[in-house]
């Protein structure tokens, strides 16, 4: 297979600097969406949902709290699965060369990885606060050496780690190949934190929802529609958040590409006036 | 393929056999770490006894960071790693055959670790089997683990400050698996050990797949 260069940088780049935003008609509109969604998010959560029998009002905290670690589990999937298709499109067979990645889809799924990625962690710190207030109103610490908690805090260092690989300067395919394998390792936490509350003795309640066919669910009624409505504009939220940072690492890479044009072009013109 | 990761295997047990660093520093760190928690629990024999199985774990974690470094320092030197490609030689026997040479040294510093226990700890074993079927998977899984992160850092600037930050996080499943495991050996719970022992070797076998798949990304670029 042959990789398909990307279309005239110059041209892109100057594209790139006339661009002063990332947003466009969809995002926008998908801005308004998420706002809105975040507003009946909030009604739902704090006024038409009922407290919990035991947890009290405490258990609201829930309808932020889970969410934000599926969508952070999302995250780091698209992260893998983006990462997987970065080392198939940059394989060795598939005319992979040294340096910068010529193949397009190359580029884009390496900034998928890169924005997923960062969605992931932005949200399991978000799951790590909202866990510690929690806490700290149930059982009366910000912190315990629980075994979802513990788990949930190495998936956080590993993917810092995974943004920490891919801010080191390097070739561009290099860096994207080396943090796709980073990706995939790291993905391998994932079910270790999620079943972890079923695998050892911990304090963390077990799972609020059993996807499993047949499963029990733990809660019903209002707080379980609530919980899905929630997850819902999660999503919507990342998506959008998401849209904006792929198109800043986009932005990023055209800005890099545009000053070294720039800079060649002057040397080019100094050698010109110099004749 | 297999002649080629013993060379490469080979070639990294002759260096160690010369410099001898894994005996002389890796080992003896990790006693030290061994001897250094005794004196974080303050020498208190019970906590002590309870935890060894854990301590154990992130004494050799800490030292297959020491090593997977190492094994990739000889390499960064010279260019020996374009050398070796140069030679004819697959990424992927490259890759295994460091993490083969990787996983007999932790097998050496495990074992010294395993007396250290013993000795300075006071354990006492109830299921031999189940502690060296479980270190021995706990080995590998740190050494394949190892050589692939030592891959990715070979050659960065930041490669002393950053190989701790990636592996021992993702190394995490090796560690709570394997403590699980040495807990029930060492009579301290009364978990299922084989269980725990069966999903070392799940994580083992998946790094073994995405070792299989990174080989030629990583040391193309490295």
């Amino acid at each position: 297979m042959i990789e398909t260069p990307e279309p005239d940088l110059r041209q892109q780049a100057q594209r790139a600097g006339s661009l002063s935003m990332t947003g466009s008609v969809a995002t926008r509109a998908l801005g308004v969406v998420a706002i809105a969604a975040v507003g009946v998010m909030a009604l739902l959560a704090l006024w038409i949902s009922p407290p919990d029998a035991v947890q009290g009002d405490s258990v609201r905290l829930m309808y932020v709290h889970v969410p934000s670690i599926w969508v952070a589990y999302g995250g780091f999937v698209l992260t893998a699965f983006a990462s997987a298709r970065v080392l198939w499109r940059t394989r060795s067979g598939a005319g992979g060369t040294y340096g910068v990645i010529a193949d397009r889809q190359a580029r884009r799924w390496d900034r998928v990885a890169g924005a997923a990625a960062e969605l992931g962690v932005l949200f399991t710190a978000l799951t790590l606060v909202t866990g510690s207030l929690w806490g700290k109103v149930t059982w009366g610490t910000y912190w315990q050496w629980d075994a979802r908690l513990t788990t949930t805090v190495l998936l956080f260092v590993t993917y810092l780690g995974y943004l920490a690989l891919r801010r080191l300067p390097a070739e561009s395919r290099a860096r994207a190949r080396r943090s796709a394998v980073m990706a995939l390792i790291a993905v391998v936490n994932l079910p270790i934190v999620h079943y972890s509350v079923d695998w050892w003795r911990t304090l963390h309640q077990e799972a609020s929802l059993n996807l499993e066919p047949g499963g029990d669910r733990n809660i019903t009624g209002e707080m379980y529609w609530t919980l899905l409505y929630s997850w819902a504009t999660f999503t919507v939220v990342a998506l959008w958040i998401g849209i904006h940072r792929y198109r800043v690492l986009r932005l990023e890479e055209l800005a890099e590409e545009a000053s070294l044009e720039e800079l060649l072009a002057q040397r080019r013109d100094e050698q010109a006036a110099g004749r | 393929m297999w002649r080629e990761i013993w060379l490469v295997c080979r070639k990294d047990l002759i260096i160690e056999w010369r410099a001898r660093v894994t005996l002389i520093q890796i080992v003896p760190t990790v006693l030290l770490v061994l001897v250094v928690f005794a004196f974080a629990l303050d020498a208190n024999p019970s906590l002590l006894g309870e935890g060894a199985g854990g301590l154990f774990w992130v004494a050799v974690l800490f030292g297959a960071v020491l090593g997977a470094k190492r094994s990739f320092d000889i390499e960064a030197e010279g260019g020996n790693l374009d050398a070796l490609r140069l030679g004819g030689l697959a990424p992927a026997a490259i890759l295994w055959g460091k993490a083969a040479a990787l996983a007999l040294q932790l097998v050496l510093v495990g074992a010294f670790a395993a007396a250290g226990l013993l000795v300075l700890y006071s354990v006492t074993v109830h299921e031999w089997l189940l502690i060296v079927v479980a270190g021995l998977c706990g080995m590998a899984a740190f050494a394949i683990c190892g050589t692939l992160y030592g891959a990715m850092t070979v050659g960065l600037r930041s490669a002393d400050t950053l190989l701790p930050l990636l592996l021992i996080p993702v190394a995490a499943p090796v560690l709570l698996a394997g403590t699980r495991a040495f807990d029930v050996a060492l009579g301290t719970s009364a978990d299922q050990g084989w269980s725990w022992t069966a999903l070392l070797a799940v994580v083992l076998v998946t790094y073994i797949a995405v070792g299989w798949a990174a080989a030629g990304p990583l040391l193309e670029d490295a």
